[in-house]
């Protein structure tokens, strides 16, 4: 490993946009060597992906442009190469794989096509050989049916299957480097696992070099030799995985670490990183992280860190690491608050009792439009939601945990099923008549960039709700609880005279919080809420919504697919799969006693940092199935490594593990 | 709103010089001044809400846009002041009493432009000339006939010998012109200036100093040169028309330059009242369809597929056959030739919306089939926000910016289509002046030999400038406007 | 797929039918046979009788939706609803008013029409996108600004300069084709080579901009970063792989008017003298022949339709993501 492949020497890359120039890169050294794994670890707006971008020389023209510094192949500089010899490069020498499979591939080309036009590029095979080679290459990729798979279109094929037809196309030149920009984000856990395990065997087999982007330090652990923690445009940490995850020198890896929710850390608030990340139009003369940093001190702000070497291999760019700079006495670290839950006498009780919910949506077809069918998006959900607990529902995309959610809410309408709610059943009553429980019952949403009319100011936003509840006399009164709710969310109440597009994802996601507070509700259905947001942040919403339930007791359905943030967050969990709940218990019960096989795969497959203890990931073969045409008996058995005879026959009834425990799994019948 | 305030006190003015007038309100004169008001509501509007303040400022930033908006300022104002019209009290018949007033419906431009609307000549004569363009006989002073090209009786009438001193004549003219418009135009700028200067708080020097390198939030440099060009040779048509038929004249020796600057309105009035009727509709139903989605979309869709399928031209041709039958036995409905010719332009306006507001309408739908799914739509609706809240606070506001992109869009080709109309017959009342109709007379004189080209010539190009002005307009509107073209 | 095109073709029945009241409105109710009549023989001084006689030639003399001195269906039938409006269905367009066969017209007339409105069609959706690409090609450059503002200055000339200055320069001053009029068989092409060259240029403004704008979109889109990862050179990124999308719009858009090609194109025709249906129609506009002024707004309606379902077929064929059910 002692060959240097590929050499970035203080590259830097610059846009043009309206408000300034920004470099998106600033200025990046590092080296990978033949046959390794080096990852790029770095929250969004880093640079990492344009510094991948920039090696390849694809970086969107006109308005960036590649301002300094070389990246040397095998000693050749690619940036003074001629356009037409980097294309030789490209695809040949370097290959690269995008984080959205959706978008990357040609809609209107077949896999085989666009796979058979980097061999014929780089390879100058034809005719058969191109086509048997193509075919090769799929099924290299863990393409079931390559030859079959050919000739379809990119539409026929799931995230996973796309983005491995990614993979192929990037090993199509048979190249020394991959580059992989984030090439499991866009997925689910269980896809991200199979990608992940794909991309490990190829590297391994071909010994080719690898270059990972991405923000998820489970990856990292699991799949990395060496890494690189990004902050606002440059390096900030490099060293070998294990001295790394071992530890981590610059403050800004080590909150990384910290702000990662664990069942551990469950009674206690999580460490956040103050701020936001800075502004990469302005010039940066100290350390970049300073503004963020808990141990900063004059020098911080003065000088910029040098890079430092703070062990074998490893380097970090902090004043801390300096032995010629005179540091102040260290502050004690003060330990996270512990949450105050304030017991109440209703703490317990059910709020909301879910009963064999459905909702169908018709599928029309023929000359008259008939309903031919239905996508049973939520099939007989039961759940129970109590007073200031948090339950959780778990299950990958396309499941029906949102709709169960919106089903719950009204939003969309049942098609059977009861939802009781103060002796009420909502399901059956009018428009008018639910709208005063609608005070009661809110959602905070995934995306904060769309739940936000971007025409409204803060305040207008806030107090939409609270003028359809009629809550609040006068103008005044309102306005006051606006200054109230947007203190309790954590923001100034300067910001209500603000439009949502100048607040970042994570304060977006607070207005959202204080929207649906303003109407004193007793449930909030947090609809994934941090999926969009950055560790950090997430942090920093996960402890909000944390404190907020404590303090108002209020309760939560937290759909989610991310189990980190189930263990630290929830009190039960329901794990859901095809529109159905597979498996039901404490949070005890389901994280550390799995029943279902698909849970236990579920929670194999999340890539963990403590990668000592010997896990073994189940992995799952294919996709989630059509929820118009759920297989037949158990809704998992075709993706099932434990699957039964019985099993294909009707679907198990539910067991009753323990009191709060159950599932509906013929391995406990 | 510079514009309007001249425009106010000119009407003031106007109104007081020609006092014992009787004001006429024509249906179209009383769009215009709603669409006025509208469009004054609608800055008004637009500077008290950032998402709408912001592109406005790109607007204001691009050069290109800047220099057509002031064209079209130019434009505008011709055409608001050919929109108040009055009649004109006959002579008295006897001292005592008033006799009543003329059945001539005129306007303030009428009014202004008095020279160049009677100074009629015979027949045709080319640009500049002062003689008629056909030979007539003419008998000669020892008593034998000839046939010569007579002088006109108007332009270049003050000259003795036109083969010798036209020429020179124009050139001096038109220099005059030139100077008089440089210097207005160099006031008009030390007034912007002044203004500019008071609004930054600086001295008028460092203001100009801004202006010149282009550091102003608006694209001042370009809007002070481009009204100076157009000061000076407005400067210059003037001089040169008090002398001369700067155009020529027509066949029954009208003065081209005043029929092309009387087209103006009609051009005007069809871009803007077609698309001021035609909005309460598209907005409307595009939003409802998209928004409450059901059957309410499928009758809205069905009318406006059906509305679509019939070929506009056809539609209009229909409709317009329709109305002139209804005209023809109907002739006590229309008090004046002006009346009816302004009917006849508003039912156009009208039937012209009908046939252009499926297009906004089907964007309106879709865009609001999409919103309707975003999050923050859901948010209103777990709050329990009432339907009309939600399309008024919600759907409108984020549909505007297409609106705003299509009216612009859409007014260039209205003034194109007039012209196309009127010559296939179904366009605006033949009395009318208007660019299509005197495209539609002049092509006639296209097999004369020698060719008769100044009327068409002089349409096409006043055409030409006011359709590319919206057109440049338009593309600095919607680059401005819409977030998609934006993020490449 | 069949099932689809059969539903399509269903859902074009209301539509048709409301064309068609809309068109009865304007013609037998805003103003009424009697109407029509007197506005033909001349407002002044017309007898009854000669009206009468007018309405009786033509068959407006009947009642407008219910013949009371009829029985049964003949009621309905014989009535001016029926026989002018419903006939339509069945193509079945009539007499004009000057009393000639309009079926006979349409099928005489469509041949000089599609003569010229298929070169302008193929050859200027061709124009159009080479011209689209190069500028696409230079995007963010001075040619693509320039480009763009050349084609706003074409579009915003009228389409009648271009008829008038084509006819101007090409046959008056060079003389190298007739300025106006027809011939069969292939003495035509001199009669149509220069409408056909003036309804190009006259074209390519829009439509430059608006394919530049297609290919624009297209050119943004994440699967061409992909195809340039994959080593590959400008054209071939262009030509592989986002002609064969933008083209999915282009193409869509172009089967849409591919019927109403049939309706000929009413301002180059007449001032050619093509005997086209573009002529037809605004030769019935200027005489007021309400017969032909109805059958060519049915007849409109219905190729709409037709185009309105080729499209989405064309759909199908071009895009492999669309299948229709």
């Amino acid at each position: 490993m002692s060959d240097k492949l590929l050499s970035v020497q203080g590259l830097q890359t610059c846009f043009q946009t309206g408000g300034g120039t920004v470099r998106a890169v600033d200025g990046v050294d590092f080296d990978i060597h033949s046959g390794e794994t080096f990852a790029l670890l770095g929250e969004s707006g880093c640079g990492k992906s344009m510094t991948a971008l920039s090696i390849l020389r694809l970086v969107p023209q006109p308005a960036g442009r590649i301002t300094a510094g070389k990246v040397l192949l095998d000693g050749q500089d690619l940036l003074a190469l001629p356009e037409h010899a980097m294309r030789d490069v490209r695809g040949k020498r370097i290959a690269m794989i995008f984080q959205e499979p959706m978008t990357s591939l040609n809609p209107v080309l077949t896999i085989g096509m666009q796979i058979g036009e980097t061999v014929e590029r780089h390879l100058g095979l034809r005719g058969k050989a191109l086509r048997d080679r193509v075919i090769a290459l799929l099924d290299d990729v863990g393409i079931p049916d390559p030859a079959q798979r050919y000739g379809e279109y990119p539409h026929q094929l799931s995230g996973g299957m796309k983005q491995r037809v990614m993979i192929a196309i990037a090993l199509a030149g048979e190249p020394q480097l991959l580059i992989a920009d984030e090439p499991t984000t866009a997925l689910d856990v269980t896809i991200q696992a199979q990608i992940l395990d794909l991309l490990r065997k190829l590297q391994r087999e071909r010994g080719m070099a690898m270059l990972l982007i991405t923000h998820d330090l489970g990856v990292v652990a699991g799949i990395a030799d060496r890494v690189a923690v990004m902050y606002a445009g440059h390096i900030v940490e490099q060293a070998d995985r294990a001295a790394f995850f071992a530890d981590p020198k610059h403050p800004y890896s080590r909150k990384l670490f910290e702000s990662l929710p664990t069942m551990g850390k469950r009674d206690r608030q999580l460490a956040v990183i103050k701020g936001s990340v800075p502004s990469l139009a302005r010039e940066f003369r100290a350390c970049r992280f300073e503004d963020r940093c808990d141990f900063a001190w004059q020098t911080c702000r003065d000088t910029a860190p040098r890079w430092l070497a703070v062990g074998p291999e490893h380097h970090a760019r902090c004043h801390l690491n300096d032995p010629d700079i005179a540091k102040p006495a260290p502050r004690a670290a003060a330990p996270a608050p512990a949450i105050q839950q304030a017991p109440r006498a209703t703490a317990g009780d059910v709020l909301v009792d879910i009963n064999d919910l459905q909702v169908f949506f018709p599928i029309h077809k023929g000359l008259f439009k008939r309903t031919a069918g239905h996508v049973r998006a939520v099939d007989g959900v039961s759940l129970q939601l109590r007073v200031g607990r948090t339950l959780a529902l778990v299950g990958e995309s396309g499941c029906g945990k949102t709709t169960a959610g919106k089903g719950l809410l009204q939003l969309i309408r049942p098609t059977a099923g009861t939802v009781h709610y103060r002796g009420n059943d909502l399901t059956q009553i009018g428009a008018r008549r639910m709208r005063p429980y609608r005070a009661d019952l809110q959602i905070i949403f995934q995306d904060p960039y769309s739940s936000m009319n971007p025409r409204m100011m803060v305040a207008d936003i806030i107090e939409e709700g609270m003028l359809a509840q009629r809550i609040g006399r006068t103008d005044v009164e309102r306005q006051a609880r606006i200054d109230e709710l947007l203190t309790q969310v954590g923001l100034s109440p300067e910001a209500k005279r603000r439009y949502p597009h100048e607040f970042s994802g994570g304060q977006r996601q607070r207005i959202c919080i204080a929207r649906a507070l303003a109407v004193n509700p007793k449930l909030i259905v947090c609809d994934e809420p941090t999926s969009a947001l950055d560790v950090s942040v997430q942090a920093q919403i996960l402890n909000l919504l944390k404190r907020l339930q404590a303090e108002l007791g209020l309760s939560y359905l937290f759909i989610t697919h991310n189990l980190a943030v189930v263990e630290y967050l929830a009190d039960e969990v329901a794990v859901m799969y095809l529109g159905r709940i597979v498996e039901r218990g404490t949070v005890a019960d389901v994280m550390q006693n799995p029943c279902h096989p698909y849970t236990q795969a579920l929670l194999s497959a999340i890539p963990k940092i403590d990668t000592a203890t010997g896990r073994e990931i189940i992995k799952l073969e294919g996709d989630l199935p059509s929820p118009s045409n759920p297989p037949r008996g158990c809704h998992f058995h075709p993706r099932c490594p434990m699957a039964m005879e019985v099993c294909r026959g009707n679907y198990p009834e539910r067991t009753t593990l323990s009191d709060t425990h159950t599932t509906h799994c013929y391995l406990y019948r | 709103m510079l514009a309007l305030i001249a425009l106010a006190g000119v009407a003031v003015v106007g109104m007081i010089a020609l006092r014992g007038v009787k004001p006429v309100f024509l249906w179209t004169d009383v769009l215009i001044y709603l669409l006025v008001l509208v469009i004054a509501g609608v800055v008004i509007y637009s500077r008290q809400h950032e998402h709408l303040r912001a592109p406005w400022r790109r607007v204001w930033r691009s050069r290109a846009g800047m220099a057509a908006l002031v064209v079209l300022g130019a434009y505008v104002l011709v055409g608001l002041l050919d929109s108040i019209h009055f009649r004109e009290p006959l002579p008295p018949v006897d001292r005592s009493e008033s006799s009543g007033h003329s059945v001539e419906v005129l306007s303030v431009f009428d009014k202004l432009a008095e020279p160049l609307r009677l100074r009629v000549e015979k027949t045709y004569s080319a640009p500049l000339a002062a003689q008629l363009y056909a030979r007539e006989m003419q008998e000669l002073p020892d008593g034998t006939q000839q046939r010569v090209y007579p002088r006109l009786q108007y332009g270049g009438a003050h000259l003795n010998d036109p083969e010798t001193e036209r020429s020179a004549d124009i050139v001096v003219t038109a220099s005059a012109g030139l100077m008089k418009g440089l210097g207005i135009a160099v006031l008009v700028s030390l007034a912007i200036v002044m203004l500019l200067a008071r609004h930054y708080r600086t001295t008028p020097a460092s203001a100009l100093g801004r202006i010149m390198r282009a550091q102003t939030a608006m694209a001042w440099h370009v809007v002070l040169l481009t009204l100076a060009i157009i000061l000076v040779g407005t400067m210059v048509l003037i001089e040169l028309s008090g002398k001369y038929h700067v155009f020529g004249t027509d066949k029954v020796g009208q003065d081209v330059l005043y029929q092309t600057l009387k087209s103006i309105r009609t051009g005007l009035v069809i871009g803007t009242l077609t698309t001021l009727i035609m909005l309460p509709f598209a907005i409307s139903l595009g939003v409802m369809a998209g928004y409450f989605r059901g059957w309410i979309d499928d009758v809205i869709q069905y009318i406006y597929t059906t509305l679509n399928s019939i070929p506009g031209v056809l539609l209009i041709a229909a409709s317009i056959l329709a109305l002139q039958v209804y005209m023809a036995n109907h002739p006590e409905a229309f008090e004046t030739v002006a009346d009816r010719a302004d009917a006849r332009l508003l039912f156009l306006c009208m039937i012209l919306g009908i046939t252009s507001w499926t297009g906004l309408c089907r964007l309106l739908r879709g865009e609001s089939l999409k919103l309707r799914e975003l999050d923050y739509l859901q948010a209103a609706a777990a709050f329990g926000v009432s339907h009309a809240r939600i399309l008024s606070r919600h759907i409108l506001p984020n549909v505007m910016h297409i609106v705003l992109i299509i009216v612009v869009l859409d007014f260039s080709g209205l003034v194109l289509a007039e012209a196309v109309l009127s010559y296939v017959g179904v366009g605006v009342d033949p009395s009318m002046i208007s660019w299509g109709n005197m495209i539609n007379s002049a092509r006639l004189e296209m097999a004369r030999e020698p060719i008769v080209w100044w009327s068409l010539a002089a349409a096409f190009v006043f055409m030409f400038i006011l359709v590319l002005a919206a057109n440049v307009f338009s593309d600095a509107v919607r680059d401005a406007f819409d977030p998609r073209l934006r993020a490449n | 797929m069949l099932a689809y095109i059969l539903r399509r073709v269903f859902y074009a029945v209301p539509i048709l039918i409301g064309v068609n009241l809309i068109t009865f409105f304007l013609f037998f109710v805003v103003n009424s046979p009697d109407d029509m009549a007197r506005m033909h023989l001349g407002m002044k001084r017309v007898t009854p009788e000669a009206v009468d006689k007018w309405k009786q030639e033509r068959g407006y003399d009947k009642p407008l939706l219910l013949n009371r001195a009829e029985d049964g269906a003949r009621s309905v039938t014989n009535t001016i609803f029926f026989e002018k409006s419903v006939s339509l269905f069945a193509f079945r367009f009539g007499s004009s008013d000057a009393g000639r066969d309009i079926g006979y017209d349409i099928s005489q007339r469509m041949w000089p029409s599609l003569a010229i409105a298929i070169p302008v069609f193929i050859v200027g959706i061709l124009v159009n996108i080479t011209f689209a690409l190069l500028i696409a090609f230079f995007r963010a450059t001075y040619i693509d600004y320039w480009g763009v503002f050349l084609c706003v200055v074409l579009m915003s000339i009228s389409s009648l300069f271009y008829i008038i200055g084509g006819q101007y320069l090409v046959g008056k001053l060079l003389h190298l084709v007739p300025i106006s009029g027809y011939d069969d068989g292939f003495d035509a092409v001199s009669f149509v080579i220069l409408p056909v060259i003036v309804g190009i240029i006259g074209g390519i403004g829009a439509g430059t901009r608006w394919y530049r704008t297609i290919f624009l979109e297209e050119i943004g889109r994440d699967y061409v970063r992909t195809a340039r990862a994959k080593g590959l050179s400008e054209p071939q990124v262009m030509f592989g792989h986002v002609l064969r999308n933008a083209l999915i719009p282009i193409m869509t858009g172009a089967v849409a008017i591919l019927p109403l090609l049939f309706m000929g194109s009413l301002i180059l025709e007449s001032f050619f003298g093509i005997p086209g249906l573009g002529s037809y129609t605004i030769d019935a506009i200027s005489s007021q022949d309400f017969a032909i002024v109805r059958a060519m707004v049915f007849l409109g309606s219905a190729l709409y339709i037709v185009g309105l379902i080729l499209t989405d077929i064309s759909y199908t064929l071009v895009d492999p993501r669309i299948r229709l059910a």
